[in-house]
């Protein structure tokens, strides 16, 4: 780096500046890749390769987690349909063929690769990580600079550890303010995607900072990064902290010893200067959040709890009431229905977005002793998380209450592995995205915070959980 | 790649919001091969009741659809996941354009890395555009050149970022421009691995 007075910077132009390999005369910059995680679905990217006789360049950089299309009801792969099998079988191939690392289906430390990459210390402060998924903007809670990418970039990267790339705006959303008991990381992020809209980041680099930020837990941390992409994000980032440095200390592949000393002391700068510019700033007050749920077919579509259905008719913007219409109809709701009053068929805890280990206590803490009204599947995001849930009874207190306790994958958010939501049934689910047919073909879903799912599973409908609380939350 | 660089064709209106990537391509379809063509699988849940027959008020099922290069639609087009298969479905569908006033960047990038012009529109003209297309059915002209688009007698801007119009153009591919440099990149690992040690992982155990 350079010495002398420079220009103020925010933490993502650190992170970013420190990997540009060359810069185009067009303003595109090559970006080196320190981390790329691959799953089934890169079989489009591995597939190029194959067409070019190419090798992947550093394979030791390159990470293949099994997750999209994992079953979570059997460890035996020639029990589920052949051509899910064969997605994974594919991603085991693929892998095995350019020496790739990889947490396999029958890898005990398989999960959701945006549970395994922080469980496993893959995840660092200050580096740049890809993966061909919208949802790594995960890894930004430790502030690292991690976004999705498309299959042609996957290849690219594959083949040079490198990615061109424009910089975006950058964004910072200040979130002051301490919130109140029941309110989580989801709730803020789906206040913030309310707020300023699906697309609203679309073109930014997030920095999430505040008192109410500060205060998570790298849980809650990766949650709100995880939601990033849902206001249109590139990334979301979170300066690392002494709360980041006591997750990664002591992770498998995390650095150890003196080396971990040595990055500490660098990761110590990774923080936005004081007088460092940003494109655009939004401020949100703790105080003023509440339980939030979604209503509609975008993650936008987000009210509290205490609120009703919108009218489409008292809708001035044309285009906004025409996509409320659609979403009251596609989702089987009436103007003016009270949030409360919504009655849920079925409902789903896990997914990327909330199915650690912290996620798996908020909602037992609401489920010990309580039945659940309607069907559900429990799914934690990784094998490791399991395990853990189960030496802490979570799973004696969710199958007790009627749920389902099955393995680790993305499963019903996605519904790629079969776990589907049936059509015209209403789930409360912990997971990222509500969007039409999300949850399976007609499937109607609900956002909500794993301590929200449970309260609804109680009840049997959208519930505020503070009416549920018990002492000593 | 097939350079962009002015294209005339009958336009399909969608005047729908939020059309995220799992609407475009759902995601039981992405187990098949892309040399299926997966043309077929584009908005399928929109396309086909639930017995697989068309429905016959959907825009995409109207005469005259199947040979539309250019796509319209509502804000925040091709939000949500990263499947490339949401622009290989437009893309094998006939799609060269589309035009909305917002994208999902994961999406126009991918577009961009498969020929597709993601063209941004204020959303007063992507409303006139729809409402023209609606009532005159006449041809559009997209000009990647000037950044124009023509229809009847109207011409209206497009915005499209500056690096991805000269990639469109020239139909280049990153990694033929990345080819040349490996050397580059090879000086940039040695002198990170000697800065960022604890950066390196050993290879696969």
């Amino acid at each position: 780096m350079t010495s002398g007075a420079r220009q103020p910077r925010t933490l993502f132009d650190k992170v970013w500046d420190a990997h540009v390999v060359t810069r185009r005369e067009d303003g595109a910059d090559l970006l080196f890749i320190d981390r790329h995680l691959v799953h089934e679905g890169s079989f489009h990217a591995f597939n190029k390769l194959k067409d070019k006789r190419a090798k992947v360049r550093r394979p030791d950089l390159t990470i293949g987690v099994a997750d999209h299309y994992v079953p979570t009801r059997t460890r035996i792969l020639g029990e589920i349909a052949p051509d899910i099998a064969g997605m994974i079988r594919q991603l085991d191939d693929n892998c095995r063929a350019h020496d790739i690392r990889i947490f396999g289906f029958d890898d005990p430390r398989q999960g959701i690769v945006h549970v395994v990459g922080p469980e496993q210390g893959l995840t660092l402060p200050g580096l740049t990580m890809v993966c061909g998924d919208s949802h790594t903007s995960t890894h930004g809670a430790f502030g690292a600079l991690a976004f999705g990418i498309g299959a042609s970039e996957v290849a690219h990267v594959l083949l040079t550890q490198c990615l061109w790339q424009k910089r975006p705006k950058r964004m910072r959303i200040t979130v002051d303010g301490a919130t109140a008991p029941g309110i989580t990381a989801k709730d803020i992020a789906l206040s913030i995607i309310a707020r300023i809209g699906a697309d609203g980041a679309q073109g930014h680099a997030i920095e999430y900072a505040g008192s109410a930020i500060r205060a998570l837990s790298m849980e809650g941390r990766l949650t709100l990064c995880n939601l990033s992409i849902e206001s249109g994000a590139r990334c979301g980032m979170i300066a690392p902290d002494e709360t980041t440095f006591a997750y990664v200390e002591g992770r498998p592949l995390a650095p150890a010893g003196e080396m971990f000393e040595r990055a500490v002391a660098a990761w110590h700068d990774l923080a936005s200067d004081a007088d460092a510019a940003f494109d655009r700033a939004i401020l949100l007050d703790g105080r003023d959040i509440a339980p939030t749920v979604t209503w509609g077919i975008s993650p936008e579509d987000a009210l509290p709890i205490g609120a009703s259905v919108p009218d489409p008719a008292a809708i001035d913007d044309a285009s906004r009431a025409s996509h409320v219409r659609e979403a009251l109809d596609y989702m089987g709701l009436t103007p003016g229905q009270a949030l409360a009053a919504i009655r849920i068929d079925r409902v789903f805890i896990g997914s990327c977005t909330n199915s650690r280990i912290e996620d798996l206590r908020a909602a037992a803490h609401i489920l010990d002793g309580r039945k659940a009204r309607v069907p559900g599947l429990v799914s934690p995001g990784s094998h490791l998380v399991k395990q853990q849930a189960e030496q802490e009874g979570l799973d004696r207190i969710f199958t007790d209450a009627g749920l389902d306790w099955v393995g680790s994958g993305c499963s019903m958010c996605v519904g790629m592995n079969g776990d589907l939501v049936p059509a015209g049934e209403r789930c409360a689910s912990t997971t990222n995205r509500n969007f039409k047919g999300r949850q399976g073909p007609g499937a109607r879903t609900h956002l909500m915070s794993p301590a929200m799912a449970a309260a609804a599973a109680v009840t049997g409908h959208l519930t505020d959980v503070r009416t549920m609380l018990r002492s000593g939350a | 790649m097939t350079p962009f660089d002015i294209i005339t064709t009958t336009a399909c209106a969608l005047p729908l919001a939020s059309i995220d990537t799992d609407q475009l391509i759902p995601a039981r379809f992405m187990k098949r091969s892309r040399a299926d063509g997966y043309g077929q699988y584009l908005l399928y849940d929109m396309r086909f009741d639930d017995n697989g027959e068309p429905r016959p008020d959907f825009p995409l099922n109207a005469a005259g659809a199947q040979e539309a290069a250019v796509l319209v639609a509502r804000r925040n087009f091709g939000a949500g996941s990263s499947r490339e298969a949401a622009v290989y479905a437009l893309a094998d569908f006939g799609f060269r354009c589309v035009i909305a006033p917002s994208f999902g960047d994961i999406f126009a990038s991918n577009a961009v890395n498969n020929g597709v012009l993601p063209a941004k529109v204020s959303e007063a003209d992507a409303e006139e555009i729809l409402t023209l297309l609606q009532t005159t059915g006449a041809d559009v002209t997209v000009d990647l050149r000037d950044s124009l688009i023509r229809l009847g007698n109207r011409t209206f801007t497009f915005s499209v970022d500056p690096i991805w119009r000269t990639k469109l153009l020239n139909g280049w591919d990153d990694l033929d421009l990345t080819a040349s440099l490996t050397g580059d990149i090879a000086g940039f690992e040695q002198q990170d691995a000697a800065a960022r040690p604890w950066v390196q992982l050993q290879g696969r155990d």
